[in-house]
């Protein structure tokens, strides 16, 4: 009787486990189903258009990745600066503890606050107009605790013994940091980065907050032009009532889930190649 | 006979608690000075003093003078100090880089320039006996090495900076007999140009590679001589008890 | 000379610290100063005790709770999903699985966390609401169940991650004790391994909650644009931040009342998620088991 139990529930979690990659596999149909038949070159060399035949995903695919290269730039540099400080240079006191707890909230903090953020301090507060800078901004602040966390984990796995043997040859902090540590932790920091910025590339709702969801049959120019983006645009199409736009919106995301492939895809090679080198 | 260090009075805390008592010592130059004395005793903490490792934990206080060939150290830069003082520790820690950039990388921050490398990483290699070994594969990542094998390595690059004084943390502990024995003769070919302090909780070690040995128990120098006479008549009985093995 | 420069790079990275304190109090101010000009118009009990949430509308009537109760459907129905199916799943991979399928079986259900949320509405209104509408006809083509369904989708990946991340970290002592004493692996699942993970399970529960709170695009593009207070799962409904979304999608003149109640919704939505998120911090650290 107890052997009955033990099997049905174990068939119940597994089950349960089939279920959710069940799930998994039918969205992926679902949308391979009713976009692959509008995927075409043309489809991503147009521009939006009222018309589904000539609609096109160049302005927001270009858009993207303009967001994706600004958003890169700013949160990078912020992110990991503020994890090596965190890691090497902090203290353990109070005021690290808070930073840390403060950084664990942001990450929970929804995105679309972000947008109301992004939409006060940047477009508004900053005057930056509804561009691919406000834009970038907001996603960066978005992004930076998962920036910060991964890195600091990465920095965290990096042994001690090494930062000692730099120190007892008579380097300073920062010659340890940047010849011994940061290599060490490049991998791991790289992986990282990317799962962030494949986030933020599939982030709709600080952009709509910002302004991003109007017309645009435009790339952008410059950090200061209006833009759109692939989440934007799926949304956009998924959200009129003609079938052939739902159709559009699939092929939209056909695109997007290309992209995210690519990037994460990136992101493990990157791992598996540098942890060659690295063997403690 | 030059004292190359000389501690006066040193007591160390961590936090609340004390690790060393009032070490007053004085470590002559060339010769090879090991500190012995069963777990916990503050030795290690002892010689990470002198290079100013501790400087790197957190609520590490000390009292007292070190001086180091007469300058007082905790009043000079640290940075300057660890060229003059190297440090080999106890699990070989090559940076995970080339043999090469691993020798090269202390004289390399020191500002000596590109080209003068080549022959310091010869020269230190040679001198820490592994260049025949490793002389053909320079480029090749330095964690490929045995265990003896890289910490001579360690040696060597401690050694590329040209300092006056090494410091060994129990260097031959994580190591087999052979390495240990290839390191201890290595020892005694350094001392005739360097001054060597050596960790070590292996008392034939000490007995077999030192000229003075220091011993510590509880934070406080017990006694301090020759190792001919630590080891064969110590004058006090601690000392005795531990040798013969009465306790460790 | 290098003394400078180390001085220099350390207050550098701090600064970089800072941008994290800084990002916080931004949001805090912006809504702060919006929702206590929105207070001045509009009087906080009205807002939060009203059960009629009309501001385009004349007359206007600002009471929130309609936009929480829609929220709060959404939560409790993804929960219903994720939970019992994260649960299990975490159990199946940290009990039962052998190593092979849980390194295959694990990254894959990453990729469900991975999904951009826009993607889960339109998986919402092109093959849930349909299929929704097949077995119960009177569903409104935009309904709380298909969002809640996707939303449960999403988070799952959440619960069952965590969650058996804190099953794993249950030590092998603690099980083989209970299998020398003659228990069924059934039992040492449930009787020793969750309990003993009870804190990084609790904390999964509301972490993902906190998540399907905030969750934007799905309830956008499926639940609907009507806020009211109901129990019926197949009607349109509104949540906060699709409310949020309408608001700013809309040309609202900066300043005008309607533009307040963006801040002042989010400044709820904003302090919900926190309440959660701290909870979940607390429970972790309350809870946590000693193993030795």
């Amino acid at each position: 009787m107890r052997y009955i139990k033990g099997k049905v529930f174990e068939s119940l979690c597994l089950a349960a486990t089939v279920i959710a990659l069940l799930l998994l596999a039918m969205l992926l149909w679902d949308a391979w189903d009713k976009g692959a038949g509008w995927l075409s070159i043309k489809f991503l060399d147009s521009f939006p258009s009222r018309f589904p035949e000539q609609a096109g995903i160049k302005s927001a695919l270009w858009g993207s990745i303009w967001l994706m290269l600004l958003t890169a730039l700013i949160a990078i540099p912020l992110g990991v600066g503020a994890a090596i400080y965190l890691e090497e240079y902090a203290g353990r006191n109070k005021f690290t503890k808070i930073i840390e707890i403060n950084i664990s909230n942001l990450a929970g903090v929804p995105s679309i606050v972000y947008g109301i953020l992004g939409l006060a301090l940047f477009v508004r507060g900053m005057a930056l107009g509804r561009s691919v800078l406000a834009g970038a901004l907001t996603m960066a602040l978005l992004i930076l605790p998962i920036i910060i966390i991964s890195s600091q984990e990465a920095i965290r796995a990096v042994p001690s013994s090494i930062r000692e043997a730099s120190y007892a040859l008579g380097a300073t902090k920062w010659q340890t940091i940047k010849h011994h540590v940061l290599p060490a932790a490049l991998p791991g920091i790289l992986t990282g980065n990317i799962l962030a910025l494949s986030r933020a590339m599939g982030e709709a709702a600080p952009l709509i907050m910002i302004g991003a969801l109007t017309f645009i049959a435009f790339t952008p120019e410059s950090p200061f032009d209006p833009f759109t983006a692939l989440p934007i645009q799926i949304f956009n199409w998924a959200s009129r009532p003609k079938v052939e736009f739902q159709y559009l919106a699939a092929a939209g995301i056909l695109v997007l889930l290309g992209l995210l492939i690519a990037m994460n895809a990136a992101a493990i090679i990157i791992r598996n190649k540098y942890q060659r080198y690295i063997k403690w | 006979m030059v004292t190359a260090i000389q501690t006066n009075s040193l007591s160390t805390w961590y936090g609340s608690k004390q690790a060393l008592e009032n070490v007053s010592m004085g470590i002559e130059e060339n010769k090879i000075t090991a500190i012995i004395g069963p777990s916990g005793c503050g030795k290690s903490t002892f010689i990470r003093c002198l290079n100013r490792m501790n400087d790197l934990i957190e609520n590490f206080r000390t009292e007292g003078e070190i001086l180091i060939f007469g300058k007082e150290i905790n009043k000079e830069d640290p940075v300057e100090l660890r060229k003059n003082v190297g440090m080999v520790f106890q699990k070989p820690n090559p940076f995970p880089k080339s043999i090469y950039e691993n020798v090269a990388y202390g004289p390399k921050i020191h500002g000596i320039n590109e080209n003068k490398l080549d022959i310091i990483v010869e020269e230190s290699l040679k001198k820490a006996a592994l260049w025949d070994e490793v002389k053909d594969r320079l480029n090749d990542n330095a964690l490929e090495l045995s265990g003896g094998q890289q910490q001579r390595l360690c040696i060597a690059r401690a050694l590329a900076v040209k300092p006056e004084i090494i410091l060994f943390d129990e260097p031959c502990s994580a190591l087999d007999p052979i390495s240990t024995s290839k390191i201890e003769d290595l020892m005694l070919e350094l001392k005739k140009e360097y001054t060597l302090v050596i960790v070590t909780h292996n008392m034939q070690q000490a007995a077999r590679v030192s000229d003075h040995t220091a011993y510590f128990l509880y934070g406080k120098l017990i006694e301090f001589g020759e190792t001919n006479q630590i080891f064969k008549k110590p004058k006090e009985k601690s000392t005795e008890d531990y040798i013969i093995g009465r306790f460790g | 000379m290098q003394r400078i420069r180390e001085f220099a790079i350390e207050k550098a990275l701090f600064l970089c610290a800072l941008v994290s304190i800084l990002t916080t109090l931004g949001i805090v101010l912006v809504l702060i100063f919006e929702t206590l000009s929105f207070f001045e118009e509009v009087p906080i009990l009205d807002f939060l005790t009203g059960t009629t949430w009309a501001p385009t509308y004349r007359p206007q009537h600002f009471g929130v709770l309609p936009l929480i109760n829609g929220t709060l459907m959404i939560a409790v129905g993804a929960a219903v999903i994720a939970i019992p199916l994260g649960i299990a799943s975490a159990i199946y991979l940290s009990e039962y699985a052998s190593a092979k399928v849980r390194q295959t079986v694990k990254p894959v259900l990453e990729i469900l966390a991975g999904i951009p949320t826009v993607v889960y509405g339109y998986f919402a209104i092109s093959f849930i609401t349909p299929l929704l509408r097949e077995i119960v006809p009177d569903a409104n083509i935009f309904n709380a169940a298909s969002a809640s369904i996707v939303v449960g989708i999403m988070i799952l990946p959440m619960v069952s991650s965590l969650s058996e991340d804190a099953m794993r970290s249950v030590p092998r002592a603690l099980r083989e004790g209970a299998y020398a004493l003659g228990s069924t692996k059934f039992e040492v699942s449930t009787k020793i391994v969750v309990p003993a993970a009870l804190s990084g399970i609790l904390a999964s529960f509301i972490l993902a909650i906190s998540r399907a709170l905030g969750e934007t695009m799905a309830v956008t593009l499926a639940a609907g644009a009507t806020p009211k207070m109901t129990l019926d799962f197949f009607e349109s409904i509104q949540t906060m931040t699709a409310y949020i979304v309408q608001g700013s999608m809309g040309d609202t003149p900066h300043g005008s009342i309607e533009y307040k109640t963006i801040f002042a919704v989010g400044m709820v939505l904003f302090v919900m998620t926190l309440v959660m998120n701290i909870a979940s911090m607390w429970i972790k650290e309350r809870y946590r088991e000693v193993y030795s």
